[in-house]
């Protein structure tokens, strides 16, 4: 449940961090990162870009945000 | 000469050298390495963004996705379960299907585990993936996941990253041999020479990244790499002449003078 203030607390690549955030979209834009160049997964789901913005996000929820690195 | 270009799963290369983004010192170093290789391909690896610095420099920055096909990877992934998530979360980053499949046994050789690695690819199929598959030299195991439905067969020269060599031609020979897909030497390449012996077996392509990445001059290698593997592949097509313990004489034995 979101609390008065309308703060959750959710897991992100393993840290708990308290957002207030509703949305991915929102999450993306208060983490500070641009949404063409990673890929989420809600609780071991992936979330299609095209739902960034309809996708809400619940207390307890965890997160995973990835992008491409070098790799051999 | 005729235009020699490659295929795999329906996608057409000129160039038949394929290199991994890793183990760079720097971004930019990254950047034009790969430039210097002549390189369409490029292996990547799928990892959690860095939360506490969002703004830091990404590869796609330096590498981009529109000029280079990436081939994401599952390095670091030991189940089929891992492997499956990571590339599908690849998929969603990128929008492609065609993927290299790894899985690692232990260190000190990395060497794949077959089993795992059967499983993995049986997954990533069943999900629609085009799957470039990472394997041990080992022919009975490179048939088995071609017949599986894999795009290409990688098997390795040497473990990851030790710079020996193709330490097993003759198998990497009956491979490509058997096979009715690409077959890729991965992993183990030190030098040009290496890469262009590879080549002269009848393989269609190279994977590499440390004999470039780990070089002096990084960028110098990759140039010598692209080179490399044109030469190979163009002696592999033009036939080696037969071997003789004896000498042949180049020049005419008759009209000399007296």
């Amino acid at each position: 449940m979101r609390g008065m203030d309308g703060i959750i607390g959710i897991q992100v690549n393993g840290e708990t961090r308290h957002v207030a955030a509703a949305t991915i979209t929102e999450l993306l834009r208060e983490i500070g990162l641009a949404e063409r160049k990673v890929a989420v997964e809600r609780n071991l789901e992936i979330v299609p870009r095209s739902q960034y913005a309809t996708t809400h996000l619940a207390d307890g929820d965890a997160i995973e945000i990835v992008h491409f690195i070098g790799g051999g | 000469m005729t235009e020699d270009s490659w295929e795999v799963a329906g996608r057409r290369f000129n160039s038949r050298l394929i290199v991994g983004t890793g183990r760079y010192k720097s971004l930019e170093e990254t950047r034009d390495s790969i430039a210097a290789s002549g390189a369409e391909i490029v292996t990547v690896a799928v990892r959690r963004v860095n939360l506490s610095d969002p703004n830091a420099p990404m590869l796609q920055d330096f590498v981009p996705p529109d000029r280079y096909t990436y081939l994401p990877n599952t390095a670091g992934c030991f189940t089929a379960q891992d492997a499956v998530r990571t590339l599908r979360l690849a998929r969603e980053a990128g929008g492609w299907n065609l993927v290299k499949l790894e899985v690692l046994g232990p260190p000190p050789f990395l060497y794949p585990d077959m089993a795992a690695t059967f499983e993995a690819a049986a997954a990533l199929i069943g999900d629609g993936f085009e799957v470039m598959v990472y394997c041990a030299d080992d022919p009975v195991a490179a048939k088995r996941l071609e017949e599986m439905g894999c795009v290409a067969i990688m098997p390795l020269g040497a473990p990851i990253g030790s710079g020996m060599g193709v330490v097993n031609p003759y198998m990497i020979r009956a491979i490509k041999a058997a096979a009715k897909v690409p077959v890729l030497v991965d992993a183990g390449i030190g030098t040009a020479s290496e890469a262009a012996f590879a080549m002269e077996l009848g393989c269609d392509a190279v994977l590499l990244n440390s004999a470039i990445a780990h070089a002096r001059d990084p960028v110098r290698m990759a140039l010598a790499m692209k080179h490399a593997v044109i030469a190979g592949r163009a002696a592999h097509l033009a036939g080696r002449m037969p071997r003789d313990y004896r000498a042949d004489a180049s020049s005419p034995m008759t009209g000399l003078i007296r």
